[in-house]
């Protein structure tokens, strides 16, 4: 199945959506108004995007550390994560998480998450929650390269292959684990590989081709909804940022690695695919589609500087529920 | 001794250049192998490891009880919980379960405290879960000097020894020797002396606390600063020896109160027959508040203690009793 080229439409909104969100919390981070620590997720927006375009509402999914984009695939308010970096009572955890954990339980965000490794089992449990209601509901969950490596990864695919639960695996394969290049902890090319260890199908695609995620993703799902149990997909892709955006980080990435992954950026790519399709798509359409992200943009900072910050006694707040 | 400024991150690092050079059967273990340490060492000596602590703090065990030295760096604490197994059934017992057959000398190394926004996951002082197991020794310096000298008596330890060291400490400056030297383990640090009042104070606010001494002296109080530095063993000693002169004693902790070691640096104090009948007022902690760390500065502010807060317990202490 191919996405519409409205669906296509939609998902470039979505990539070009999380790429203007992230390179202004990354300017507001760099100047003071974000605290903590920000990880972009530029350069790999077609993998959430596709992913989360072939999901329902009612889908859930988990996220880790580099969760913006997750975030808004799944169809977060820009307002309402803007205000949580900006640590500010409106915010999504009311200035409780910041840019590492936004949730959003209402439409099947479970958490960005900063424990490496850690969404894995939580989403599994999603997963059995799913099945035992029955009704087709799946769970999702993107880690990275550096998390497949986590015992969690290989005790929570073992038991949801055990138990066909409807789930579905996302590697987003940059290569990379903070600074640790994946050639030094793991010793195969394709880390899905190991889906045959435990029973289940996989797939490799080209993580900046948003179309091929999509295709691979609507498949595992379809598969996961019938009642066939979990997929790995892993998806090849990169970071064009550094692994944080604090001043004067280390980045021992090779300069051709990354120029020759800069030069492949999803963005551009899928503009071009659309391009092609005649008449689809023209540079004023995405000229005028940049200038409403750009008001939004700017409209969730606006919402972000509007909102007060949580009074200090807070802190005492929602530590136990009523 | 000639002595010369380095920060406290950088006495880490030499205490481990320092004891790698001195013997060939330590190496070390984390998820980022440190760049001068692969040049000086090379790469099977400093490994870079998977994202799977509970699985290379386990080899670090066994490389440790085959003859190995292993110095591990979790990065931060929060990250040790995922090696909760390997800590507290293996590590902490492995040499008394085992009749102490075997040595396990290793050193897991990891950055502890808050006040970086980093919220709840990346803002944790956890120490007390770690002194109540028995079977690790536990250090926690707060100064350059500290943290060269106990990390190197950790490294020549046979045990193992965790080493909390503070985030909020790694730029700080201070003079260490150039010679070789060493701190044992078990022996606190009379920071400041003083006579009315004594401050047992952990890591980052033994800083606050001697910030907190000299407003304090302006009003004529003399506060006595007292470092434990290490928190298993606890010098008992001299942490008693300071409240029988001063008679009134307030424990600042980054951790929350609850079954903290300020609890048990308290309870060490009054359950001693001398020391309590030392104390002209109640025990008074300076601890965090009992919730995990928010984010937001608003909050996280209000959680953690800090010189002002300490004052009020000095002078709570004062008027007491
Ligand atoms: C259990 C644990 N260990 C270490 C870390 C520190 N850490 C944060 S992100 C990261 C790298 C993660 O790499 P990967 O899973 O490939 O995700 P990417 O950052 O590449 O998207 C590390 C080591 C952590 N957060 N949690
Ligand atoms: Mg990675």
């Amino acid at each position: 199945m191919t996405a519409s080229p409205e669906l296509q439409r939609q998902m470039l909104r979505q990539m070009q959506t999380i790429r203007r969100f992230e390179e202004r919390a990354s300017d507001d981070y760099r100047n003071g108004a974000i605290y903590g620590v920000v990880h972009c997720y530029i350069g790999e927006e077609a993998v959430a995007v596709g992913v989360c375009s072939a999901l329902d509402a009612s889908d859930q999914i988990i996220s880790n550390h580099r969760g913006h984009g997750h975030c808004i695939a799944k169809g977060a308010d820009l307002n309402r994560m803007m205000a949580e970096l900006y640590g500010r009572v409106d915010g999504y955890c009311k200035g409780k998480g910041g840019s590492m954990h936004i949730a959003d339980f209402a439409i099947g965000m479970l958490g960005a998450n900063g424990i490496v490794g850690g969404g894995l089992s939580i989403v599994t449990g999603a997963g059995l929650a799913a099945q035992m209601e029955g009704k087709g509901g799946v769970a999702v969950c993107f880690f990275g390269d550096g998390a497949s490596n986590a015992g969690s990864f290989h005790e929570s695919l073992n038991i949801a292959a055990s138990w066909k639960l409807p789930m579905l695996y996302v590697c987003e394969h940059n290569s990379w684990a903070a600074n640790t290049s994946s050639k030094m902890t793991h010793a195969a090319d394709n880390m899905s590989d190991r889906a045959a260890g435990y029973g289940i199908p996989s797939a490799v695609v080209d993580g900046n081709d948003v179309m091929a995620v999509y295709d691979a993703a609507v498949e595992a799902v379809a598969r996961a909804r019938a009642g066939e149990g979990p997929t790995l997909l892993e998806c090849k892709t990169y970071r064009h940022r550094a692994h944080t955006e604090r001043a004067g980080a280390v980045d021992p990435r090779p300069a051709e690695e990354i120029a020759s992954w800069m030069a492949r950026d999803p963005i551009p790519m899928l503009v071009d695919h659309l391009k092609q399709q005649q008449g689809q798509f023209s540079d004023k359409e995405f000229q005028a589609m940049d200038d409403e992200i750009m008001t939004a943009v700017e409209a969730s900072v606006a919402f972000a500087e509007a909102s007060p910050f949580p009074a200090p006694e807070a802190a005492l707040e929602d530590v136990f529920a009523d | 001794m000639s002595m010369r400024e380095i920060s406290y991150g950088r006495a880490g690092m030499e205490a481990l250049v320092e004891e790698m050079r001195l013997d060939p059967k330590t190496l070390h273990l984390a998820t980022d192998a440190p760049p001068d340490l692969v040049e000086e060492f090379g790469a099977s000596r400093v490994r870079a490891t998977p994202i799977a602590e509970n699985a290379f703090t386990g080899i670090a065990i066994g490389a440790a009880g085959s003859g190995l030295r292993p110095i591990v760096n979790w990065s931060m604490v929060t990250f040790c919980f995922v090696a909760m197994d390997q800590i507290v059934n293996q590590a902490s017992k492995i040499h008394y379960m085992f009749g102490g057959q075997q040595t396990f000398p290793i050193v897991f190394r990891s950055s502890v405290g808050g006040g970086t926004s980093l919220a709840a996951q990346h803002s944790q002082s956890p120490y007390s879960m770690f002194m109540n197991l028995a079977g690790l020794k536990l250090i926690l310096p707060s100064t350059p000097y500290d943290m060269k000298g106990l990390l190197k008596s950790a490294i020549r330890d046979n045990n193992p020894v965790l080493s909390f060291e503070s985030t909020r400490l790694m730029g700080l400056k201070g003079e260490v020797p150039d010679e070789d030297y060493t701190v044992p383990i078990g022996v606190a640090d009379v920071k400041r002396e003083g006579s009315d009042v004594t401050v047992i104070a952990l890591a980052w606010l033994v800083h606050e606390a001697l910030a907190a001494a000299e407003e304090m002296d302006k009003e004529g109080v003399s506060v006595e600063v007292v470092d434990p530095r290490t928190l298993f063993p606890l010098d008992e000693e001299t942490m008693r020896a300071s409240v029988q002169k001063t008679g009134r004693v307030v424990i600042a902790d980054e951790a929350g109160p609850t079954a903290g070691a300020a609890a048990e640096i308290a309870a060490l104090l009054t359950e001693d027959p001398a020391t309590f009948k030392a104390l002209a007022a109640p025990p008074k902690r300076v601890c965090a508040l009992q919730v995990p760390i928010p984010y937001s500065p608003s909050m996280e502010n209000h959680v953690f203690p800090d010189r002002k807060r300490i004052i009020a317990g000095i002078r709570e202490v004062m008027a007491a009793g």
